[in-house]
């Protein structure tokens, strides 16, 4: 922290942190506190949503440098130089990804709160390993929390992209 | 919720992290990975006034070899154990398995084995296996480094034997974990065990065994280790399945009947010591198999 620093009349530190948000730089002076969260939604890219705030959920992972994060956790000062990913750059409403695509097509979603943090974990899941078993896309999306569709149409929506076959016990 | 407001420093080497504990360790946390202290900051059970930021310090994040040990900066992130990506970790099999068992992927990308051990959660995964394991815990503060063995480490409820102006800069691992392994029981997949228990065993070359160890989490204020336990296993031929599974057994029991558990919102004190005999058992079988293994 050297000349990003900046003290308010406050008292308060202000810093700037920049990095990258689905390929363009981007700099914004910020109270070192913010999370990453708060930060990309102050930055415009509301994709990323608060449900718990403490890590649990995942309404609001992201990938930092390729990786699912849970943004909520992680302060906006620890990705300053990184590369983030947010919803925002997968597709539009004209021309949504094959994911995004799957997930409207398997009713993956319902409300719709959960969609992007699943969304960005499926995307990491996806660019490790393009041909996840069954049990892997149940173990990634494990991580974060669905409280309409009961995780069936999600997993079935990964598996589409992936073309994994289904699994006969996953219906019940 | 959001954290309270705090001062933040950057430090950008381990030096200036050294430096900046001398100066302000009295009222400073230090940030590593943050997947425990920044939930705690966000509930409000934390309560920092400055953070210092060793998350971009290189030389913290390096694994090496270093003689006869692993030299594990602070700040490796769990998944690059989990992925095994570094040279060093092609003998450390038992370190990707228990890797791959703490939280959910995104907890894993960011969250450091230096911020496992310096929170010292009774129920990590990493504190068990630093037990077992006989690591190194290396303290570094203007005074010097001191070398702390992990058995000495844990000291408590979230208590460590780090000192205010200490960081944690790395910790010494043996450069194979053959005969190690970690077993645990939680209700969800990514919550915290339950009960969790460790275990490592060294033979020599006729497969007797020469050193046992046991640790178990979730079963007391701070990770422990299970020393009679462990001494039931010294001098077994592993080549015998049945004298092992029965000095196994033993072993087993004998943590089980040793441990001090009460009952609360999780599990009964009963529920507790049959899943600490079923996972000190698995555990230990893991441990046993893998040298007949290692010696096929």
């Amino acid at each position: 922290m050297t000349d990003e620093e900046r003290h308010d009349g406050d008292g308060s530190t202000r810093l700037t942190v920049s990095y990258g948000i689905n390929g363009k730089v981007s700099a914004r002076e910020i109270d070192p506190s913010e999370s990453l969260l708060d930060d990309l939604r102050a930055r415009g890219f509301t994709g990323a949503h608060a449900g718990c705030e403490h890590g649990v959920c995942g309404a609001c992972t992201v990938l930092v440098d390729g990786e699912p994060v849970r943004s909520c956790i992680v302060l906006s000062v620890q990705v300053q130089g990184a590369a983030v990913e947010t919803v925002e750059g997968l597709g539009t409403v004209d021309r949504p990804s094959d994911l995004q695509q799957a997930f409207s097509q398997c009713r993956g979603l319902q409300c719709g709160f959960c969609t992007p943090g699943f969304l960005m974990l499926a995307t990491a899941l996806l660019r490790r390993d393009p041909t996840p078993d069954h049990e892997a896309i149940r173990e990634a999306v494990s991580s974060n929390l669905c409280r309409c569709t009961g995780y069936h149409s999600i997993v079935e929506a990964i598996g589409r992209v992936s073309g994994t076959p289904r699994s006969s016990h996953d219906r019940g | 919720m959001k954290a309270a407001s705090f001062a933040y420093h950057r430090a950008e080497s381990k030096e200036e992290a050294v430096s900046l504990l001398s100066e302000h360790g009295d009222d400073a946390k230090v940030l590593a990975g943050g997947q425990s202290l920044i939930p705690m900051m966000n509930l409000r059970l934390a309560r920092p006034s400055r953070l210092i930021d060793i998350g971009h310090c290189p030389e913290l994040a390096q694994l090496e070899r270093v003689g006869g040990t692993l030299a594990c900066g602070a700040t490796v992130r769990h998944v690059r154990f989990e992925r095994a990506d570094a040279p060093e970790l092609a003998a450390c099999r038992a370190l990707s398995d228990a890797a791959r068992l703490i939280g959910h992927a995104p907890i894993r990308s960011r969250g450091t084995i230096g911020g496992s051990l310096a929170h010292g959660d009774s129920s990590s995964e990493w504190c068990l296996m630093m037990l077992v394991l006989d690591a190194v815990i290396q303290a570094e503060s203007g005074r010097g480094v001191r070398r702390i063995p992990a058995h000495d480490f844990f000291q408590g409820f979230f208590t460590t034997a780090l000192a205010e102006d200490e960081l944690l800069s790395a910790i010494e691992l043996p450069l194979t974990t053959v005969g190690s392994a970690l077993a645990e029981h939680s209700r969800r997949r990514g919550d915290f065990a339950i009960v969790a228990a460790a275990t490592r065993l060294v033979a020599d070359q006729r497969l007797r065994v020469t050193t046992a160890r046991i640790a178990m989490g979730g079963v007391a204020s701070q990770p422990i280790r299970m020393p009679s336990a462990e001494d039931v296993l010294h001098g077994v031929d592993l080549t015998d399945r049945r004298s092992t599974m029965e000095a196994v057994s033993e072993a087993a029991h004998m943590c089980a009947a040793s441990i001090q558990v009460s009952d609360d919102i999780h599990a009964s004190s009963q529920y507790r010591r049959r899943l600490a005999s079923t996972l000190v058992r698995q555990a230990l079988s893991r441990s046993a198999q893998d040298w007949r293994t290692a010696g096929d």
